[in-house]
Formats: C-alpha cells, structure tokens, sequence
C-alpha cells in the first residue's frame, strides 16, 4: 500500500507538512495525492475510533448471520443493501460458508437490538433466519488494543 | 589512586553517557532522544518463541558455542546479507551482545602494547574495551565534510609496527555514516598489506536507507581469514534486553575467543538464543515494518534539522542523526545541558563518543513521531533564544 495511505490509515490528522517530511515529499504533493484518492474513493471517510463501552457501558453490538434467498435478479446486492440503509446496522459483508450475510448492529441495549431483529431484519421477505450474537468484551478493533498493553520504561539514556 | 582498584580500571574513564543519564533520570517529564535502542517491543512472534521455549522446559546451559541450530541460522543469515560464509561447526560464536564479542575479539587478538585503531566519533567503549584488553587505542577522526567515512589514506598514516587491529563499525552509531564500498576496498588492501586484524561491529547493517546497501569488509577477497565480524538481533529485531549477539571468523580466533568466553560467561542465555532463531529465521516481516518507520522519522528529522540551519550530514544507515551545533556557540556539552535544564529535550552530547565529536549532538530518532515532533519544536525554540 502506499505509504501515504499507511500513514493516514494510522493518523489522518498528520498535517500534510508534517507527512510530507515524514515521506521527502512535498507538500503540495501531498495534498493533491490526498485530493485524488477522495475524489475517486480510495479514501471514503475520517472518523474517529471510539471506545464505545468506555462511553456507554449497556450499550450492545450483536454480530447477525443472516441466510437469505437470493432474487432472480440482483443475487444478493439488492437485499444487502436494504439491510444496509437501517441506521443500526454498523458493517453488512456477503460470507462464504453457512450463512449469506454478516450484519453487525450497534444498539443502547439489549432490547434494541432484540427488537431490530424481530421487527425489522427477520421480516423481510428474503431473510429465511437469523442467528445473533452478542458481543462480550472488545480487545483490538481496527487494529487498535482497546487496553494498551504496558509498556516497559526505556532507560532515559543510553549508548 | 585506590588502591584496592586495579589501576587500568582507574585509567579508564566513565562513560560520558552516564553522567548524563543521571541527570536525565534526576528530571521528570524528559522527552529523551538520547537513547540507543528501538522503541518497538519485540515483535510478538519472537517474544512468543522464547514463551514457547521456556513453556518446553528449556532453561538449561548450552554449548559453548550457542546451540547449534542457532549457529545453522546464523551462517545462513550472514551469507544471505552479507555474502560471508563461515561454519556453523568452528567459526560462529553466540555471545552475550556484540559488546562482549568485542571484549572476547579484543581480548584474544591484543597483546600488551598493540595497538588498536578506530574510527571517531564512534561506540563509546570502542576506548576502554582497548585498553581493559591491555591495547592502546589509536583513534582516527572522521569528519562531517566527509560524511564520517574512514579514509585508507588516514588509516595509513596511524599505521606503526605496533598497530595489529582495526576497528570498524558501519553504519555508524553515531553519526549514521555509511562506508563507500570503494573506500572500503582500499581499506581491505591496506589491512594486507600491513597484516592488521580487523574486528567489524556491523550492528546496524540491516537499517539503510535510499536503497543504499551495507557491504561487509569480511566478503572482501582475502579478508575473511582476518577479520571477526560482530553482529546480533539488538538493533534489527528490537532485541537489546535479550543480550544477544555473535561473532563470526577465522576458527583459531573463535577458539580463542571461545576460550575466554567459557570461563567468564559459559554461554549466552537460552531463551534469547531461541529467540535469536526465531529472529533470523522468520523476522523479516517485522523487520521490514520498522524500517519503514525508521526511514519515515529520519526523513523527518533531517528535515527538522535543515530547517534549524543545523549542518549536517544526511544519515544513510542506523537511528541517529548527528547534527553540528557550534553556531549556538556552546560547547557539545553545554547544548546538551541546557537544552535539558530549559526545555526538558534530552540529546547525548556529542563528546561522549570521542573528542571528534565536539561541536555535535546525537539524537536518536529511535522515538516515535508524536515526541520527535515535540522535541524538535523544543529544539528549534531552544536555538533560537541561543542565537539571537
């Protein structure tokens, strides 16, 4: 991947002089490189990553595997993308293996999520069932340690 | 004089950077860039071998030598990097540290009165390890207009009946300095013509930069019968706490070496040397990822540097930078001090490697981004109320 990327990737509030140093380009370099990927949707968003139980320890997210009948017409896409419009739902992937669809949903609690999956995603007429799963605790996301591990002192000079 | 000490210790000095390393650890809240090590932990899958080893019971002595399937690594690992190839069997040593490969090296090769010559500024026990193994060292400086490159020329004109041993250490801690492989060549000629032993600390061969690559002496022809090439997992690997490095050369200088090492260390621990092997034989994914970093703040800092009007030469290999600051009119020890007390920004003063480096500052960029970034602001405010 390209290293620009890489390091937006890890830190997309680097100012553009500061990764261009980082990179021995220049900064009009940089930020035309960056103009261009948002443009053409390499780079689809910013956003920060929140430790959301930190934030709100009843709020629950359910992993859902979702089997559903694919249309004539379409296959899948068109029903994913109907699961996807539903403002609970965080992440959909199309799976190989035992079931169709992975949808990922964020609610305040248990009952939310339950009443999402009764009333909203098991109605839906290509949804044949549905399997959720709670998430229990969150140890990396995006490859961040939610609890940073300790890290050992280094002595403050050495040769 | 104490007379309880033996006076050779007493002739040696201290090492500059513990001075400094007192004050430093004296102050809360530095932001050091005054040490010599990665700041990366061990990658996972190295510190996981050395769990596994010791979840196998592995916690005995082992050969002398190190285990022999370490020595296997170590043979192929030199031949891929370096071009070398040196027996497993009888002319690989596992020690504990390149710093006691140079020890065991100087140890077996000097005789009272030998001496020994080294580049300057260089690795601060380069000196003392000479003299404790009864040599006399015989530094040679080198200067920044040169891009701290050793010169065959000057190498000759210190060469006396007594001189037996050069030292070499490319890329170079401190100054970053790479060897032309040109130079290098007249260096190797030199060192038949006079018959010198050469001992290369060769530590930082993987940590290039600009594509630029690292040539050992030792792949020069005729010049692996006289030469010990010191090398290790510390630098490349995020390995220093492990203690372990190896030496490689001619099989009577390693049983001699050996010897030493026998009777004062045994061997060097077994779950760094499973680890080592981890190291070598799957690290390169690793090692990769923290180069790139690496190249990333050096970028960095010699942009900072530049824009601080600093002189200095752009480093091609290691972690350090190796800046001129005799404009603030301070000494090398003074900046370091002041810069300490007034901003809280630790640098090793560029004395602490030798009399070459007045005038100079090390900073390691072996510091991640977010401090580097801060040091420099500090650094460049420091300066700036320093010249006004």
């Amino acid at each position: 991947m390209d290293a620009l990327l890489q390091l937006l990737q890890k830190d997309d509030r680097t100012s553009p002089a500061q990764l261009a140093a980082q990179l021995g380009l220049s900064e009009r370099e940089v930020v035309e490189k960056i103009r261009q990927w948002e443009a053409d949707g390499t780079i689809l968003a910013y956003h920060a990553v929140v430790d959301r139980e930190r934030l709100d320890p009843n709020l629950v997210t359910a992993v859902i595997e979702v089997k559903i009948t694919p249309e004539r017409e379409g296959g899948f896409d068109r029903i994913a993308s109907r699961i996807a419009r539903f403002e609970e739902v965080e992440n959909v992937y199309l799976m190989s293996g035992g079931y169709d669809l992975l949808v990922m949903v964020e609610g305040k609690s248990l009952r939310d999520v339950a009443s999402f999956v009764a009333h909203k995603l098991s109605t839906i007429e290509a949804v044949q069932s549905c399997a959720t799963r709670f998430r229990l605790k969150t140890y990396k996301e995006n490859g961040i340690f939610h609890q940073q591990e300790e890290v050992m002192e280094r002595l403050s000079v050495a040769p | 004089m104490n007379s309880r000490i033996s006076s050779i210790v007493q002739k040696i000095p201290k090492s500059g950077i513990r001075d400094f390393f007192e004050i430093v650890q004296s102050m809360g809240d530095v932001i050091s860039l005054g040490i010599g090590e990665p700041d990366f932990v061990t990658p996972w899958h190295i510190r996981e071998a050395a769990i596994y080893a010791l979840e196998k019971g592995k916690t005995a002595y082992t050969s002398n030598l190190g285990l022999p399937r370490l020595r296997n690594t170590i043979a192929n690992y030199i031949q891929q990097k370096l071009q070398v190839s040196y027996s497993p069997k009888n002319e690989i040593l596992v020690c504990v540290g390149v710093s006691e490969g140079i020890d065991l090296a100087l140890r077996a090769i000097l005789n009272p009165g030998d001496e020994v010559l080294y580049h300057e500024p260089c690795y601060v026990s380069y000196g003392p390890t000479i003299t404790l193994a009864g040599g006399v060292p015989k530094p040679l400086s080198t200067r920044m207009e040169d891009h701290f490159v050793l010169f065959a020329a000057d190498i000759e004109k210190a060469i006396t009946p007594r001189t037996k041993v050069l030292m070499l250490n490319f890329p170079t801690n401190p100054t970053g300095a790479l060897m032309p492989y040109e130079e290098l060549t007249k260096i190797a000629e030199l060192c038949i013509k006079h018959d010198l032993l050469v001992v290369t600390d060769e530590i930082y061969s993987e940590l290039t930069y600009d594509g630029l690559a690292h040539h050992s002496i030792a792949a020069l022809s005729q010049m692996k019968e006289r030469t010990i090439l010191l090398h290790g997992v510390s630098k490349a690997f995020a390995m220093t706490g492990w203690r372990l490095g190896f030496a490689c050369g001619p099989a009577d200088i390693i049983e001699a070496m050996m010897k030493i090492h026998q009777y004062s260390i045994l061997c060097a621990p077994i779950m760094s040397q499973e680890a080592a092997i981890e190291a070598l034989e799957s690290g390169a994914p690793s090692l990769l990822k923290m180069h790139h970093e690496y190249a990333q703040r050096r970028n960095f800092v010699a942009a900072a540097c530049q824009e601080l009007k600093l002189p200095f030469s752009f480093p091609r290999g290691a972690f350090y930078i190796f800046p001129n600051i005799a404009k603030t009119g301070l000494s090398s020890k003074d900046f370091a001090l002041q810069l300490l007390q007034e901003k809280k920004v630790a640098v090793v003063p560029g004395t602490a490697f030798g009399a070459a480096g007045e005038g100079y500052i090390r900073c390691s960029y072996a510091t991640n981004m977010e401090k580097l970034k801060i040091a420099f602001e500090k650094i460049a405010l420091f300066i700036s109320e320093k010249t006004k």
